[in-house]
């Protein structure tokens, strides 16, 4: 089992903060999403983790090892990021596939190659020659077949067209389930994978505004619908993400714990309580002004 | 069986309140093993740590019982205590607001009672 500790981490390019101050722990086998609205550093973030990068503040420690310059700790990390780093090069498929085995202690070899069938992909093609999806596909691939402890896909599989983009969840929940390991994904497809990830976090600005269970978070949003001066009254004390009104009627979205006694309360006033998708809960929680 | 969850409220307490619904109807019986939660999890594509939450919540509710090494079994009085509850919370969840509707659209509860006494008769003939 592996874990990652950040702490403090800032990064600045020239005059600009990409991050400031993100502190977390991940630690078990399970999938975590990194959610975050474009350029809130997501990123920079994951390259910083896989050590591709060098951060300007603070740490990161895989295992409780430094990862900058440090194989020990990048062996670790396997990140797949966008349609794959290696594809400009004019190499094969295969001998992509063959330089990630030397890189990767845990690489299954047939099991990749199961992948390049079920994604048809055609290992003697040359990587920058195939399509944009079929790049994406040769990444996921990777990072799959990898079998490193910490496998990252930062928006690497968004190419994908809809089946094949499903085909991938199917292989990776069940690669983990026989493979367990700790797997973050970062992508703009929030509602397709939301039901499989057990931790979400999200960044926004460069900043860590969240990090929660999802089964927690989901619980913890509601829109409160009804009387406009009731909702009022009831929302009050609560933290309300974001309004609407038709005529009389209010619709407010509260994110904290309702417990029982809140909920029943909501009853009596003849509130309407209904639950919030994940990927409206990241709208509302990032929405602060459109960039 | 093939079901989405809805990713708008806990997908544990979903996929808890499906297997209390097997229970009830008697689709699943007392004793029966259920999927593992590779295989549920798997099925419909969440989270294996959801999974366990759910199975680990009707464990402590007296629905499941864990066999080591084996999975996941039905209580033999899962379906007992189910309706032992629902019973319990029938009146809050059903009729009370059953009763705030009918007052809401003007139906008079002398015609409520009349209504269920006429469904009473027609049982008992």
């Amino acid at each position: 089992m592996t874990d990652i500790e950040v702490t403090g981490l800032g990064k600045r390019f020239d005059t600009v903060d990409a991050l400031t101050d993100v502190s977390f722990s991940l630690s078990g086998n399970k999938i975590c999403g990194l959610l975050g609205r474009n350029g809130a550093g997501k990123t920079t973030l994951l390259s910083i983790v896989a050590g591709f990068e060098r951060q300007t503040g603070g740490t990161v420690l895989v295992d409780g090892e430094p990862v900058w310059e440090n194989p020990v700790a990048t062996g670790k990390v396997c990140l797949v990021r966008g349609v794959g780093d290696a594809t400009a090069a004019s190499v094969s498929v295969r001998e992509l596939l063959d330089y990630a085995a030397r890189l990767r202690p845990g690489w299954d070899a047939r099991y990749a190659g199961e992948l390049l069938e079920k994604f048809e992909v055609a290992p003697e093609k040359q990587a920058k020659s195939l399509s944009h999806g079929k790049r994406c596909a040769l990444g996921v691939t990777i990072g799959l077949a990898s079998r490193a402890p910490v496998t990252i896909f930062d928006e690497s599989y968004l190419g994908l067209d809809a089946p094949s983009r499903y085909a991938f969840y199917d292989a990776l929940l069940a690669d983990v389930l026989a493979h367990p390991r700790l797997v973050i994904i970062s992508t703009h497809l929030i509602e397709e994978v939301a039901t499989l990830f057990e931790d979400v976090l999200i960044l926004d600005r460069g900043k860590l505004m969240l990090h929660e269970d999802a089964d927690t978070m989901r619980a913890a949003g509601a829109a409160v619908t009804g009387d406009a001066a009731l909702v009022d009254s009831f929302t009050l004390g609560l933290e309300v993400l974001g309004e609407r009104m038709l005529g009389r009627t209010k619709s407010a979205m509260v994110y904290g714990p309702l417990d029982e006694k809140r909920r029943a309360r909501a009853r009596e006033a003849g509130l309407d309580l209904d639950p919030i998708a994940l990927q409206d809960l990241f709208v509302h929680l990032t929405s602060g002004g459109a960039r | 069986m093939t079901v989405n969850f809805d990713d708008r409220s806990p997908i544990y307490r979903q996929i808890a309140d499906r297997i209390e619904a097997e229970v009830l109807s008697g689709t699943l019986a007392g004793d029966e093993q259920v999927p593992s939660t590779n295989k549920y999890a798997a099925h419909h594509r969440i989270n294996p740590a959801t999974v366990n939450k759910a199975f680990q919540q009707l464990v402590d509710d007296g629905i499941l019982y864990k066999r080591r090494g084996i999975g996941m079994f039905v209580s033999p009085q899962a379906r007992q205590t189910l309706r032992a509850r629902r019973r319990k919370s029938f009146f809050t969840d059903v009729v009370d607001p059953m009763v705030n509707e009918a007052r809401a659209i003007g139906i008079d509860l002398s015609e409520l009672v009349e209504r269920i006494n006429e469904l009473a008769r027609e049982d008992g003939r």
